[in-house]
């Protein structure tokens, strides 16, 4: 009843118990943080804008993203996950969602940011409609954490539009 | 002398007695194992409701020997999610993040690619040769939770199977000879 492989078991469900019990609390700390993230996003060039040779349209810009995504951050974040997505309808596809630029911020202090960057995932259509097409851009963040549950959101900024022509 | 014929048939039938207790307390622990196991498959939806990340493709988010946790929802897969994809004639998942989507109006079908969050290019060398996009049948869950370092134990075990049958042998006998 009281071998030493008793108390070692015991001991040992009892820490297991209350590490679980603690992760579960960390992951469920998370809900008491209600963000208010910021994001503003320009595109401020164009640099090309062509037709591929299999008929696809591919386009390339210069963009400038700003956010502030400080509030995010809890003590059981591990990092924040940020990227900025191009949605657009076409005839074919109700939903095209193409990643034009990601980074993972690890820190508080990162998480207050102002880039300039073209896109670095090449935006490609899947057919060619990208001529006069209205688009949105999205900032979208996966909040990891150190233990528990993820969780994501958005700021859509709708409103841009490509040339009608290419060049 | 009919007394020491008594007590000896009594101490047997307890001997026995016991060991069938120890065979059913066993055979309570498989099955409550298993019930959970497929509980959870029931519950998530998904084949494999728990995998281990063997890479380090996700670094610095998910590493080596973390554990997630997968969910299979009729939602559409949108891009930024993680999810386990099984490309065809391969056997072990890989866990990657969708970097584009294009979801087809009539039939809903999705055209999706994907990338390690720690990788300089996307998935397309991953795919069979040829295939440039991954589709709806490829996915078998998208991450939902993690729990780190807990993976450690099944990399070691599969690393060094000696491991595991020592393991299991010392949990059977413990179990077997453990007396409530």
């Amino acid at each position: 009843m009281h071998s030493f492989g008793f108390r070692a078991n015991a001991l040992l469900t009892f820490s297991v118990t209350i590490l679980a019990l603690l992760c579960a609390i960390a992951s469920l700390s998370d809900n008491l943080n209600s963000p208010s993230p910021s994001a503003q996003v320009q595109v401020l060039n164009i640099n090309w804008f062509q037709k591929q040779p299999n008929g696809n349209d591919e386009v390339s810009m210069t963009l400038n993203i700003s956010a502030d995504l400080q509030s995010l951050f809890t003590w059981n974040t591990k990092q924040v996950f940020v990227f900025l997505a191009a949605e657009y309808e076409t005839p074919k596809n109700s939903l095209n969602q193409i990643s034009l630029w990601d980074g993972i911020i690890p820190s508080k202090e990162h998480a207050r940011f102002s880039i300039h960057t073209s896109n670095k995932y090449r935006l490609i259509d899947q057919g060619s409609n990208f001529r006069g097409k209205e688009f949105n851009l999205t900032l979208h963040w996966h909040v990891m954490p150190k233990t528990g549950k993820m969780f994501a959101d958005k700021i859509v900024i709708p409103g841009y539009r490509l040339p009608k022509e290419y060049r | 002398m009919g007394w020491i014929a008594d007590t000896v048939d009594s101490v047997k039938s307890i001997q026995l007695r016991q060991a069938l207790i120890q065979i059913v307390n066993l055979g309570l622990i498989v099955s409550s194992a298993l019930m959970i196991w497929k509980g959870l498959m029931c519950i998530t939806g998904s084949e494999s409701p728990v995998v281990v990340v063997l890479s380090g493709s996700m670094e610095p988010g998910f590493k080596r020997g973390d554990i997630l946790f997968l969910h299979m929802s009729k939602d559409p897969i949108r891009t930024g999610e993680i999810v386990v994809f099984n490309i065809d004639g391969r056997d072990i998942p890989i866990v990657h993040r969708v970097i584009k989507v294009h979801e087809r109006q009539d039939t809903g079908e999705a055209y999706i690619l994907t990338k390690g969050d720690n990788n300089d290019m996307d998935d397309r060398v991953l795919y069979n040769h040829g295939q440039n996009w991954l589709q709806n049948h490829h996915i078998m869950g998208r991450a939902v939770g993690f729990l780190p370092y807990v993976g450690w134990v099944t990399i070691m075990m599969t690393e060094k199977p000696v491991l595991k049958y020592i393991l299991i042998g010392a949990l059977g006998l413990l179990v077997i000879t453990s007396k409530d």
